[in-house]
């Protein structure tokens, strides 16, 4: 039973990321697209997990952590750039 | 097995809350409603889903698996600070909000 229930939450995940990028091609604006790159980070952690657990093994965990913290990262430097024009003064 | 239905339905509910909050960030309007889908994504959704692998590695590797709760708690931790900094740079950049939207005000510099 949890063979094919991580196949259907896959399939969602799927679906979800496919929605980001239309979000990240179409969106009229520049935040639209910065905040579809935040949330395709979330949903990648997700699949990283998700994987993880397909495969019976927890070595996916270090890089879901790193995806975390580099995407926050990202996240506000873009943010950081927008508002000021400018990362390092 | 009952830990097989534990975390089966964890990951159902954590997988249709991510696919809830994209569906949400393509139907919205406008930027500042746009904002509020992903959110339940990063908080619910991720929560279900990283409790789901925690009970699935503290049931077959014997002991009890903690470190899944650490990327939890880091992305409660960053998720306002990110949602701030984009509201930021969106009030910045003179986005549209909709017409019949309360407190438009305090939007419009």
């Amino acid at each position: 039973m949890l063979g094919t229930v991580i196949i259907i939450v896959f399939a969602m995940l799927g679906v979800a990321l496919l929605l980001n990028v239309w979000r990240l091609i179409k969106g009229p604006s520049i935040p639209d697209r910065i905040l579809a790159l935040d949330t395709m980070y979330i949903n990648t952690i997700a699949v990283i997990v998700l994987y993880g657990v397909h495969n019976d093994t927890s070595l996916y965990f270090e890089a879901a952590l790193l995806i975390a913290m580099l995407g926050f990262v990202s996240t506000v430097a873009l943010c950081k750039y927008l508002l000021r024009g400018d990362l390092i003064e | 097995m009952i830990y097989e239905w534990i975390i089966s339905i964890l990951l159902l509910i954590g997988g249709s809350l991510i696919l809830i909050g994209s569906v949400g960030l393509v139907k919205m309007p406008d930027f500042f409603m746009r904002l509020h889908g992903p959110t339940k994504a990063t908080t619910l959704g991720m929560a279900c889903i990283l409790i789901a692998g925690m009970v699935y590695f503290s049931v077959t590797h014997g002991d009890f698996s903690f470190k899944e709760i650490l990327i939890s708690v880091f992305l409660l931790i960053t998720a306002p600070i990110s949602g701030y900094m984009l509201i930021k740079s969106a009030i910045h950049h003179n986005l549209k909000a909709e017409a019949r939207t309360k407190g438009l005000n305090n939007i419009e510099k």
